[in-house]
C-alpha cells in the first residue's frame, strides 16, 4: 500500500520530469494520439443542407491524404448547431471543455460563428470557419488561433459595385434582409459603387426571414431605378427572383446580386433566374485540374455535385493539411503552428488562394451568369481581393 | 398608382394570411387546443403540392389528393394524440404540438430533402396583368384572392347557417350540455381538427407556387397565425378575416412607410388593439 507522502514524492517526480523534458514528451504524445476535430455545423433547419456540404468537403480532402492530416488520424465530435445563436456558446464550450477537441470547424451562421469567436478568443482553441461571412470574425475580433477558409461579407459584394458601373448602371436600389451578412453585403457594395461616382437611389430592407416582397417589387417598379442589387440566399432567393421576374421586372429592371443569390437553388427559380450575374469566389466551369478533379472525386463519392460549400469545407483540411505538415503535426508550440496556417498556400479547387494577415482568403471573385443549371464563369471580377479587415489588431498568441 | 397597386398587395397578402390562419382559430377557438403544429401543417400542404404535382404533373390533381391526405392526417392525429389532451392544461398541448414541429421537420427532412423547391404556377393562370409601364401584376395572385374570399364565404354559412355548424358552435359554447343533448362531441371534435389542418395544408398548396417551398417555411407563418387569431379574437372568423387584412396592411405599408419600424409593425398593432379590446376585436369572455 502506498501511503499519501510516497504518493506525494511520486507525483512530484513524474511533475519535474516533465518539467525538465520540456515539450518533447507532449509532442511525442501528440503525434500519436489522434487530432480531435470538433465540427460544429447545422445539419438540420434551413441550412442543414450547407452543413452536410461542408462536411462531405473536408472529408473527402481527409481522405485524399490517405486518412490524415499532418500525419494525424482524426476522430471527430460532432455537434448540430441548428443554425441557433441561443445555443451556441454551450454548443462550443461543451466541444471544447468537455470533448477536449484541438480545434473547432465551424460553421454557416453569423450570429453563431461570433458565439464561437469568442469562445475560441477565451480559450485559445483553434477556430476554422468554413462558411459564416461576419466581417468581424477577421475583423474587429480577429486572433491569432481564428481563420477563415470561405469569404467576408465584405468580399463578394465588393467587386459588383465595380461591375455595375462599368455597365453603365448610375443609380441603384438594393433590397436585402436587415441581418447581418445582408447589411455587410450591401454596405460593401455601396462603398464600392458610389466611390467610382454612383448613387444609391434607395436601401430597401425587410426584417429577416420575411420572404413579402410584393410591396418592395411595387416601389421599385415606380422608382425606376437602372438595376438592382440584392442579397438574399435559399428560399428567401427562390422567392424573390420568381417575383421580380413575375411582376415583369426582369427585363426592364436587371437584378444582380451575390452569388448566394443563385447557388444550389437554380432548379427552383427556373426561367426566373436565367441570365442574371451575381459575383462569388467559386463557380461553374472553373478551368482548373484541381477543380475538374475535386468535383470528379466529390460526385463520385457522394453523387451530387459539389458547391461553394463543399470547397469551403475541403479547403479547411487543406489548411489543417499544409500547417499541420510544416509542424510535423504537432499542437505543442501553438505559435508555430499559427504562423505555419498563416503560410500555407491553398490549391483550392476555387484556385489557389493564401491567408491574409487577418486570417481570411485573399482570393479572386468571379463574374457569373446564370446559365440553365450552372452559375457559369465568365470572367474574373476583382483579382487577389483581400478584406479590408477593418478594427483588426492581432495580438501575440 | 403607387398605392392603389400596394393596398391590392395589402389585401392580396391579408386574404392569404386569413386563409392559414382560419384553421387555427377553428381549432383553438372551437376546441381550445393551442396548436403550434399549424405552421408544419401549411409546410406539409406545400411540400404536397411540390410532390404531388412532379407525380401527377398537374397542380390541379394535386390539390383535391393533397386535401384528402391532410384531412386523413387530421384525423389519426386528432384521434391518435391530441383528443387525449382535450381537459389538460395548454402546456401539455404546447409541448405535444411543438414535439410535433420536429418530428415534421425532421420527416420532411428525410423524404423530401433540405433543398428549396418550387411549383409551377398552373398555364390557365401564369399570365400577367400589365398595371403600369414597367409593372405587371400576376393573375395567379389574383387567383388566390378570389379562392380566399370564396372559403371565407363558404366558412361563414357552413357555420352560421348549416345544421352542422350549429353543432360546431354548440360544442364550443357548452360541451356538456351538447352532450347531454346527444350530440357526438368526440366525432365533432375530429372532424373540426381535420377541416383546421386541411385548411392550413390547402394554404400551403395553393400558396407554394408563389411562395416557393423550403424548409423551416411552417415556422413563418406560425407567429403571424397566432398574431391574427388574437386580434380578431379567439375562435372568431369574422374577426380573423378582418385581423388579417388588418396585418396585410401593416406588413405592406410599414415596409414602404416605416422600413424600420417593418418589423414589429404587426406587433404593434396587436399591442394596441389589445389595449383597447383585451378580448380582440370580435372575442367574447
Amino acid at each position: 500500500m502506498t501511503d499519501r507522502r510516497q504518493f506525494m514524492q511520486q507525483a512530484g517526480a513524474l511533475a519535474s520530469a516533465a518539467a525538465i523534458g520540456g515539450l518533447s514528451p507532449s509532442i511525442a504524445r501528440a503525434q500519436t494520439a489522434k487530432l480531435r476535430v470538433g465540427m460544429m455545423l447545422p445539419y438540420t433547419g434551413t441550412y442543414a443542407a450547407l452543413g452536410t456540404a461542408i462536411t462531405q468537403g473536408f472529408k473527402l480532402a481527409v481522405e485524399e491524404t490517405g486518412g490524415n492530416l499532418g500525419g494525424r488520424a482524426l476522430e471527430y465530435f460532432t455537434v448540430d448547431d441548428e443554425s441557433e445563436p441561443s445555443k451556441a456558446t454551450d454548443n462550443a464550450n461543451k466541444l471544447v471543455q468537455r470533448d477536449k477537441v484541438d480545434l473547432l470547424l465551424g460553421t454557416v451562421h453569423s450570429g453563431v460563428v461570433m458565439a464561437m469567436v469568442k469562445v475560441a478568443r477565451d480559450n485559445g482553441t483553434l477556430l476554422i470557419i468554413p462558411n459564416a461571412g461576419a466581417n468581424a470574425a477577421t475583423g474587429g475580433q480577429c486572433a491569432p488561433n481564428i481563420f477563415r477558409t470561405s469569404f467576408s461579407n465584405w468580399q463578394p459584394a465588393h467587386p459588383m459595385g465595380k461591375v455595375m458601373y462599368d455597365r453603365g448602371h448610375r443609380k441603384v436600389v438594393t433590397l436585402t434582409w436587415k441581418y447581418g451578412a445582408g447589411e455587410e453585403s450591401i454596405e460593401s457594395f455601396k462603398e464600392a459603387f458610389t466611390k467610382l461616382g454612383g448613387s444609391i437611389a434607395k436601401e430597401m430592407y425587410l426584417p429577416f426571414p420575411n420572404v413579402e416582397f410584393q410591396p418592395f417589387i411595387t416601389e421599385i417598379a415606380s422608382l425606376k431605378p437602372d438595376a438592382v442589387f440584392v442579397f438574399f440566399a435559399g428560399g428567401g432567393a427562390v422567392k424573390l427572383t420568381r417575383d421580380y421576374a413575375a411582376a415583369g421586372l426582369k427585363d426592364k429592371i436587371p437584378l444582380y446580386g451575390t452569388g448566394f443569390l443563385t447557388d444550389g437553388t437554380l432548379e427552383a427559380q427556373g426561367a426566373s433566374a436565367q441570365g442574371l450575374l451575381t459575383t462569388l469566389h467559386y463557380g461553374d466551369g472553373i478551368e482548373n485540374a484541381k477543380n475538374k478533379q475535386f468535383r470528379y472525386n466529390y460526385g463520385k463519392k457522394y453523387g451530387v455535385q459539389a458547391d461553394v460549400y463543399a470547397v469551403q469545407g475541403y479547403d479547411a483540411a487543406l489548411l489543417l493539411h499544409g500547417g499541420l505538415n510544416a509542424v510535423k503535426g504537432s499542437f505543442g508550440d501553438k505559435k508555430a503552428l499559427y504562423g505555419a496556417l498563416e503560410k500555407v498556400k491553398i490549391d483550392s479547387p476555387r484556385g489557389p488562394w493564401t491567408m491574409s494577415k487577418a486570417h481570411n482568403p485573399i482570393q479572386d471573385i468571379y463574374l457569373r451568369k446564370v446559365d440553365g443549371n450552372a452559375n457559369q464563369v465568365i470572367g474574373v471580377a476583382w483579382k487577389a481581393l483581400e478584406d479590408p479587415a477593418r478594427g483588426c489588431k492581432m495580438t501575440a498568441a | 398608382m403607387e398605392w392603389l397597386i400596394q393596398i391590392l398587395n395589402s389585401v392580396q397578402y391579408g386574404l392569404l394570411l386569413f386563409l392559414v390562419a382560419s384553421g387555427l382559430t377553428l381549432i383553438f377557438g372551437i376546441m381550445g387546443v393551442i396548436n403550434l403544429a399549424h405552421g408544419s401543417f401549411y409546410m406539409i400542404g406545400a411540400y404536397l403540392a411540390f410532390t404531388l404535382s412532379s407525380l401527377t404533373g398537374s397542380l390541379w390533381l394535386a390539390l383535391p389528393l393533397g386535401i384528402a391526405l391532410s384531412a386523413a392526417l387530421g384525423l389519426v392525429l386528432e384521434w391518435a394524440l391530441i383528443s387525449r389532451l382535450y381537459r389538460r392544461n395548454h402546456l401539455y398541448q404546447v409541448l405535444l404540438t411543438f414535439g410535433l414541429i420536429l418530428i415534421f421537420e425532421e420527416l420532411r427532412s428525410i423524404i423530401v430533402g433540405d433543398d428549396v423547391h418550387s411549383v409551377a404556377i398552373p398555364a390557365v393562370l401564369a399570365a400577367s396583368l400589365p398595371l403600369t409601364e414597367t409593372l405587371s401584376y400576376p393573375v395567379y395572385r389574383l387567383f388566390i384572392s378570389a379562392v380566399c374570399l370564396a372559403l371565407a364565404g363558404l366558412m361563414y354559412v357552413t357555420i352560421q347557417k348549416t345544421r352542422f355548424g350549429m353543432m360546431i358552435r354548440a360544442a364550443a359554447s357548452n360541451p356538456e350540455m351538447a352532450t347531454s343533448l346527444g350530440l357526438d362531441i368526440r366525432w365533432i371534435h375530429a372532424l373540426v381538427f381535420a377541416a383546421g389542418v386541411a385548411l392550413a395544408a390547402f394554404a400551403g398548396m395553393i400558396a407554394a407556387p408563389v411562395s416557393s417551398v423550403f424548409p423551416g417555411m411552417g415556422n413563418q407563418v406560425l407567429i403571424v397565425c397566432f398574431v391574427i387569431v388574437v386580434i380578431g379574437g379567439i375562435g372568431s372568423l369574422k374577426g380573423a378575416l378582418i385581423a388579417a387584412l388588418l396585418i396585410g396592411f401593416a406588413d405592406t405599408f410599414g415596409k414602404v412607410l416605416l422600413p424600420e419600424v417593418a418589423s414589429i409593425a404587426v406587433y404593434l398593432l396587436m399591442a394596441v388593439v389589445l389595449l383597447f379590446r383585451p378580448l380582440g376585436l370580435f372575442g367574447r369572455a
